[in-house]
């Protein structure tokens, strides 16, 4: 057998060309897509795109043309573009693809490619085109397929459209953060004379002057920039909660009025400075804390899973139909890796449903036509054609998304432990303020406001509020450098609470494309190995590919009387022999007898039983250790959707019956989560699907394994990417130990809190000190809290 | 000394010109992508 096996690669995607390489003017390509990209390119003079990055090209071998005409629906057309008018259209594109400069170099020059695209404009870390195009020349649609020929599938869902309208970014702390700075540099310098000491020497009428040019400067600051403290504190006022921002809020009231008071009656010259650093600061460790992966998104539901229309039939024709238009009664089409849109009876074509996302069963299942098929399975194989019983919003499996939990947002912004300190604080400092005020009361009462006020603006937590931002949101970066990426802050600390950690198991411990097959029964000769071979090899049905990759380049024998029979198996004449291949259930038919084993593929070779191919998912990598690790800190439990036929493998790492469970409903995983919850315990979720939204939506922490950070992952808190697994209990740890920093911090802070207190209560703080003691612990709680971050990643071996 | 007075004023203005450019270029978007016009600025037309 002559095979080519010198090492081309394509000279599109640079991947291995394979054994049947597509050559064009002498260049090697390894799929007709790849090559069709080239072509394209060098008509239009593109090559540069080569040349810019290393790997630009990426392969488009298993990709399929997508139909697009659905776009130019004037409904859906309406809820996709920016703008439109008679002469131009403006669209914004989700590209996922987009991945080095050559992607921007050849995105930002499709004009060259399609001259009535006037302008194209990417943005790299949202993944996203702007474009804009001759609404006479070209249509959506034929936009929306140049993209798709190119490789970059416009990534278009049913929720991408409905949130459309509030995708652009919050960027009112940004005006907040960016005003605040202004009149803080500019109070400050206004200031200089007194810090300097020479408002004694210069004119009165100077420091009356500049003391007013300082309030005027500071009232944007408190009604605009200080505006979410003040209001935060009052609605926890309001419903008797404590948080951080009261202490906060306090201590501004009390910083603004006092200087204010100082200063119209000339008494002093007001503590504004600090009033606007204060704000400048905290705003810093807000935003600090409030900065996000663009490229990832936590807030995906089911409807970004399902695309935008589906292809039906009626009279004959295929016309392309929203999603949300489809009736029961309409018939569909759908192709090869297509998801059903909609619950239905199968009408035509060999139903073969991977449900491995939606329900967690692992192995595809086959349908004969009669049989219902739910929404969410992604067929594989050839064209079916369905009809439908149900609106897709109305499908079996989608109904979990009317479980409340879904409805009741996970707690707000502010961590356990802010809350914790606000309450101390908040207690503390009132304490404190009024035991000096009834103290000086009995001597001068000017003296008495004097300290009263001071307590209020030197105990401000501020170090405090700043070091849980800047702390937090170090590890959350280091974990992000560690590829796991954290929803917000709060995750890390909800991480660190854990005690009881769930795993989901197709997709999570096991990946879902790597099957690991082997074969029990007696061993069969070269011979008969060619001639199952040759008979699978007829068949295109996913398991006889399995089998036949599995079995390896073997010859083919001639096959006659193949017959398949439908979600049973295939059968077929080899040299005299008569082989069946097939599920149990055939072979029982076959020779009259149950077999001694329930699943896998059976061989039977004239009748007889030869044994069977069992198909085992692959674990992840590290699962084995990772497992065992959590286990000696945590509980840990497995819940799958699946069957148990694997249960075997699993019993060394879950040993607890009760907490290792099969055939899981998406609501029994929920209940699940949620009776460990009632019983006080901290929950993490590890899934990777549909099935897992709910658990991962109840869980303290859902944490979704995803090999592909771009692809659809459902709503949770943390993306891990599955390459760093086996990191998973170092980063937990770096949790645990970024909350011990906190405490530190706290203790750092409430020292430089001390020594204030002690200038307060005697009522002898005077301006400079409260300029100089405020940014000054700020400034080291932040520094310890950062880099003590980053020694403990260092310490527990992960990167920086 | 009484021309400090008129210098402050002057001084405040200019740096509320700087504000107000600050703001317009947070509003016109300027800081949403600080990656891709790196890149686009060393492609050669």
């Amino acid at each position: 057998m002559t095979t080519v096996t010198a090492t081309t690669t394509c000279l599109h995607c640079n991947d291995e060309a394979g054994d049947h390489p597509v050559i064009w003017n002498e260049n090697i390509f390894c799929c007709e897509g790849c090559k069709m990209v080239y072509e394209i390119l060098q008509e239009n003079e593109l090559s540069t795109f080569y040349q810019l990055d290393e790997n630009p090209g990426f392969s488009l071998k298993s990709k399929q043309q997508k139909d697009y005409t659905y776009l130019d629906d004037p409904e859906t057309l309406s809820k996709v573009v920016n703008f439109q008018d008679e002469n131009f259209t403006r669209v914004n594109f989700t590209l996922p693809q987009i991945h080095c400069a050559s992607c921007i170099w050849l995105l930002e020059h499709l004009y060259r490619v399609n001259p009535h695209i006037v302008q194209s404009k990417v943005n790299f870390l949202k993944k996203e085109i702007d474009m804009t195009f001759n609404t006479k020349e070209i249509s959506l649609s034929e936009v929306a397929n140049l993209l798709d020929k190119l490789g970059y599938s416009p990534d278009i869902n049913l929720q991408s459209i409905d949130e459309k309208q509030n995708r652009s970014a919050n960027k009112t702390i940004i005006y907040q953060l960016g005003i605040a700075g202004f009149c803080f540099g500019n109070v400050m310098l206004l200031s200089f004379p007194e810090y300097l000491g020479l408002d004694e020497t210069i004119d009165p009428q100077f420091t009356r002057f500049f003391g007013l040019l300082n309030i005027i400067l500071s009232i944007p600051v408190l009604i605009f920039s200080a505006r979410d403290y003040l209001i935060s504190a009052v609605k926890g006022l309001r419903f008797g909660q404590f948080n951080l921002d009261m202490p906060i809020a306090l201590g501004i009231i009390s910083l603004f009025g006092r200087s204010v008071y100082e200063i119209l009656t000339h008494t002093g010259a007001g503590y504004l400075d600090s009033f606007t650093g204060l704000i400048f600061f905290l705003l810093i460790g807000k935003w600090f804390q409030q900065r996000v992966y663009n490229h990832l998104s936590f807030e995906r539901d089911y409807k970004s899973y399902f695309p935008l229309a589906a292809m039906v039939l009626k009279a004959g024709k295929t016309i392309s139909t929203p999603v949300r238009e489809l009736r029961p009664g309409d018939r569909v089409l759908i192709k090869n890796q297509e998801i059903i849109p909609a619950d239905g009876i199968l009408i035509n074509g060999d139903g073969n449903i991977d449900y491995s996302f939606v329900t967690g069963e692992s192995h595809p299942v086959t349908k004969a036509s009669g049989s219902r098929l739910f929404a969410g399975g992604r067929h594989v194989g050839g064209n079916i054609e369905i009809e439908l019983t149900q609106k897709t919003d109305q499908s079996y499996l989608i109904r979990l998304w009317d479980h409340d939990v879904f409805h009741n947002a996970k707690e707000g912004e502010t961590t356990r432990i802010a809350n914790l300190a606000g309450k101390l604080f908040t207690i503390a400092i009132l304490i404190i303020a009024f035991s000096t005020l009834t103290w000086w009361l009995q001597f001068d009462t000017a003296k008495a406001i004097n300290a009263f006020t001071a307590v209020l603006i030197i105990a401000c937590p501020c170090a405090v509020a700043l070091s849980i931002p800047f702390t937090l949101s170090n590890i959350a970066r280091i974990m992000a450098r560690n590829k796991l990426f954290l929803r917000n802050t709060n995750a890390v600390e909800n991480l660190s609470r854990l005690d009881n950690i769930v795993f989901d198991k197709t997709g999570t411990l096991t990946t879902g494309m790597e099957q690991n097959i082997h074969f029990e029964g007696q061993s069969m000769t070269g011979e008969e190995l060619e001639m199952v071979y040759s008979l699978v090899n007829q068949s295109n049905h996913p398991k006889s590919r399995m089998l036949a990759k599995h079995l390896g380049d073997l010859n083919r024998l001639h096959v006659i009387g193949f017959a398949e029979i439908e979600s049973k198996g295939i059968t077929g004449i080899v040299r005299q022999a008569t082989i069946h291949v097939g599920s149990a259930k055939f072979i029982e038919e076959i020779i009259g007898h149950k077999p001694d084993n329930k699943h896998g593929l059976f061989i039977a070779i004239d009748h007889q039983v030869r044994g069977h191919f069992l198909i085992k998912q692959a674990f992840r990598d590290g699962v084995e250790e990772v497992v065992k690790t959590l286990n000696n800190t945590n509980d840990t439990a497995l819940l799958s959707g699946d069957n148990d036929k694997d249960e075997n493998r699993f019993i060394q790492l879950f040993p607890d019956k009760n907490r290792r469970k099969f055939f899981q409903s998406p609501e029994m995983k929920l209940d699940f989560i949620h009776t460990l919850q009632k019983n006080g315990k901290t929950v993490m979720m590890v899934g990777d699907g549909l099935n897992d939204a709910g658990a991962l939506q109840m869980a303290d922490i859902g944490m979704v394994i995803s090999d592909d950070t771009n692809n659809f992952s459902p709503a949770c808190d943390a993306i891990l990417d599955a390459r760093a697994f086996d990191k998973l209990p170092a980063l937990i740890q770096l949790s645990r130990g970024g909350i011990k920093i906190i405490y530190l911090a706290f203790l750092l802070s409430l020292t430089y809190n001390i020594i204030g207190l002690s200038f307060a209560v005697q009522a002898l703080l005077s301006p400079v000190i409260a300029a100089i003691l405020m940014p000054l612990s700020s400034i080291t709680v932040v520094i310890f809290g950062v880099s003590a971050g980053n020694f403990l990643a260092r310490k527990i071996g992960l990167h920086l | 000394m009484s021309i400090l007075f008129l210098l402050i004023g002057i001084s405040l203005i200019v740096a509320l010109v700087f504000l107000a450019a600050f703001i317009w270029a947070v509003r016109d978007g300027q800081f949403e992508d600080d990656y891709t016009p790196a890149e686009r600025i060393l492609f050669e037309d």
